[in-house]
């Protein structure tokens, strides 16, 4: 009857609260604080976390970085994509345009890369699967995520943010080999 | 100047202008649902890879027409007929500025429609978000600005009758718990629209080409302060029909109006900053930023809804218990009206909303984690279990409730009816669980080609998938005709249930006032304070131990599976 008539106590904030009440909310509590905990946590020491590392770029400005990249190490060409070998450690720099992942990575295993990521017009979506990492790529940004692939394998780098009539043809790819 | 009519049933008064608004916004939100409903059958047989029934650029419009009607137009629609019940009906007091209410009815009206024939066009087949540079035409930003502009109005009209039932003293004491709840959903719903308005208009003269350029990330930060809140202004709006119900149907009165109502104000405190959620992959933004926000600020928000979770159910059971069905821990539960679907529909919303909506966006939310969710369909899995099966499936329930009340009309097929809750409940639970499963396996969200067909590379999702989203549709499929149910039973009584009051005709049922004659209360007598309850039952140990019980299932399901997501986030790849 009360939950849609006045509190029956004019002062109502002055009626203690039952034991019931108190015991859930001093344990919900808890639970939040660890959870809150956890992000920082992982942070230290966890293995997964995102750079705060990005920059303000022009499409121009971040395709010629790729260019550049892709003249220097180029090995090969899927589909008229150029493979690309670059060395363990260097920096790589992918490109999100309509509708493609540009160019192919070649990748060693147990070595990290860091990555630039940008779009040259829309927003996409970086999701690399079947290892399931997502990443959020926007026009005027340059994101670097340093990735040290652990898994020799043939990758797919599905697009997962809607980016237009050809969006679900946006599919770009990564090789990860054993040390060479 | 007679102006209000008593419920002859539940002795609720109506004045007659809030009346006709709240019977005309709630028509206007069925109507969007049923366009919504009609979208999400396009949507799940094609995203069901072996039917795959729509061609792409019909599939992105659809989505688009589908998120849009369902999200905003349907929801925001029925939220205003709710306030101006929690303020003009609970409260027994006229509503302030009935014009402004129509111009503000008018307004979500107009731009519904317009935003509606700005997508059908097939330009702007933008998805609800539609991010920048990606452009869709200007009707459609004006089309939702308009609504919103529309729905501030109406937010404005719900504070003053506030302000004037104060004034006048049509109640003795604070407000009640479920006008406070919905006085939150108000608060909450001026800052999204204000987030809508700050990014939406230059967005709109950017679209006409007076601004030439708008920042990608600040579209999306900003936009998110809509997006999200926009949702947040569900969570408080369905917790106050939660407690309304069980209030109506078992006279449950809440554990603590202090718990209940500092549980509201975290919300006011700290919902919105889950704007973040959708910010976490993106770049440019730090992490500091990102854990203080996704998290409400050290998850102060989830500590709200935790709260409500024990004392909207805990109230049910004390009630319960104190009508003598005090046997065990569940006699309160299991003898509960499940029959009756404004308990079943009630119900089947808080559990699924609690242990899937709930602990599923606190895991997606968490930052790291994000990593491995981000805009796959693990994200709609979620958010169509806090705002399909969470907010829509309680407004269903309370839509049985108003039929009789507002329309004054008795429900026709009432077998049907009492399957709606659980054909819809149940189908949309099965679609949730196995697009989760899906969105784990990586399957991305607004895709229309999980084979990519016509990429110029390959690659393969695994059999799983495949069979997970072909039963997740089933499912989805299951919904919509739970869906079509509740549009069967409601519309079908607006035309043909039996009239409970002579004058209530087909004009009636869409927000003409009845015959004048009708409301023949000048003003009604003060709302008295509820009366107090001298017994406490069980008041020894535990007032609700099965509710208790319930609520440390929950927090069990949550713990596991939350540490289940961080071992899953430490198996791949290392990224810093």
């Amino acid at each position: 009857m009360t939950s849609f008539l006045p509190p029956s106590e004019r002062i109502w904030w002055n009626v203690p609260v039952g034991k019931q009440e108190i015991i859930w909310i001093g344990i919900a509590l808890v639970w939040c604080l660890i959870m809150f905990f956890m992000m920082p946590y992982w942070h230290i020491f966890g293995k997964q976390n995102l750079s705060n590392e990005a920059y303000q770029t022009t499409p121009e400005k971040f395709q010629a970085k790729v260019d550049e990249m892709v003249e220097k190490y180029k090995v090969g060409e899927e589909a008229g994509i150029p493979i690309v070998r670059p060395p363990a450690g260097s920096d790589i720099y992918l490109l999100g345009r309509l509708w493609q992942w540009y160019p192919i990575f070649e990748l060693e295993k147990d070595q990290s890369y860091r990555v630039h990521l940008s779009s040259m017009d829309w927003n996409h979506g970086f999701s690399l699967q079947p290892v399931n990492i997502n990443l959020q790529i926007l026009p005027g940004y340059e994101m670097v995520v340093t990735m040290t692939p652990d898994q020799v394998g043939e990758y797919g780098i599905v697009c997962n943010e809607y980016c237009g009539i050809g969006h679900h043809t946006m599919l770009g790819k990564m090789y990860v080999k054993e040390n060479y | 100047m007679a102006k209000f009519r008593v419920c002859p049933d539940t002795g609720f008064f109506f004045d007659k202008s809030a009346e006709s608004l709240m019977k005309a916004n709630a028509v206007a939100g069925a109507v969007a649902l049923l366009i919504a409903g009609i979208m999400a059958l396009g949507v799940v047989l094609t995203r069901w890879q072996e039917v795959h029934l729509l061609p792409a650029d019909l599939f992105y419009q659809v989505l688009t027409a589908h998120g849009i009607n369902a999200l905003i137009f349907w929801i925001i629609f029925f939220e205003i007929a709710i306030m101006y019940f929690a303020s003009s009906t609970l409260l027994r007091t006229r509503l302030a500025a009935p014009r402004w209410a129509w111009a503000g009815f008018a307004l979500m009206l107009i731009g519904a429609v317009m935003n509606n024939v700005a997508v059908m066009q097939g330009n702007s087949s933008v998805m609800m978000t539609s991010y920048v540079p990606m452009q869709a035409e200007p009707h459609f930003y004006l089309g939702i600005i308009l609504f919103a502009v529309g729905a501030l109005i109406g937010c404005f009209v719900f504070l003053g009758t506030l302000v004037i039932a104060k004034e006048d003293k049509t109640y003795d004491g604070s407000i009640p718990l479920v006008t406070f709840g919905a006085l939150t959903a108000c608060i909450i719903a001026v800052f999204t629209i204000a987030c809508g308005a700050i990014i939406l208009v230059p967005t709109f003269l950017w679209s006409i080409g007076y601004i030439n350029h708008i920042d990608a990330e600040m579209y999306r930060v900003i936009w998110w302060g809509l997006g999200h809140s926009s949702q947040q202004i569900n969570v408080a709006a369905h917790v106050s029909v939660w407690y309304l119900i069980t209030g109506v149907l078992f006279g449950a009165r809440p554990m603590s109006e202090k718990v209940s109502r500092s549980a509201f104000l975290l919300y006011i405190f700290f919902l919105q900053l889950a704007s973040a959620h959708h910010i976490l992959v993106d770049p440019g933004i730090s992490s500091e930023w990102k854990v203080f926000n996704t998290s409400y600020a050290m998850y102060l928000a989830v500590l709200a809804s935790m709260i409500h979770g024990l004392t909207v159910p805990g109230a049910m059971e004390v009630a319960q218990r104190g009508k003598g069905l005090t046997k065990g821990l569940f006699e309160w539960l299991r003898k509960a009206p499940w029959g009756n679907p404004v308990f079943s529909g009630f119900f089947i919303s808080l559990f699924t909303f609690g242990f899937i909506g709930g602990i599923t966006g606190v895991v997606m939310g968490t930052e790291q984690i994000n990593l491995i969710i981000h805009n796959t369909i693990y994200v709609p899995a979620h958010f169509h279990a806090t705002v399909v099966t969470g907010t829509t499936l309680t407004f269903m329930a309370l839509t049985y409730l108003l039929l009789p009340l507002l329309f004054r009309r008795a429900m026709i097929m009432p077998w049907m009816a009492k399957l709606q809750p659980y054909v819809f409940g149940g189908g949309m639970t099965m679609m949730i669980l196995f697009m989760l499963g899906a969105g784990t396996l990586g399957v991305s969200r607004r895709h229309w080609d999980m084979d990519f067909t016509g990429a110029a590379l390959s690659f393969e999702y695994p059999g799983t998938a495949y069979l997970m989203m072909a039963v997740g549709a089933i499912g989805g499929v299951l919904g919509v005709v739970g869906g079509a149910m509740y549009l069967i039973v409601t519309v079908g009584t607006l035309l043909f249930g039996k009239k409970l009051d002579q004058s209530a005709g087909f004009l009636q049922s869409f927000g003409v006032p009845l015959p004048a004659s009708a409301y023949n209360i000048d003003q009604p007598e003060q709302l008295p304070m509820a009366p107090r309850v001298v017994e406490e039952h069980g008041s020894a140990g535990f007032e609700a131990p099965g509710t208790f019980v319930l609520a440390m299932a929950l927090l069990v399901c949550f713990v596991v599976y939350y540490f289940i997501n961080w071992d899953y986030l430490a198996s791949v790849w290392p990224l810093s």
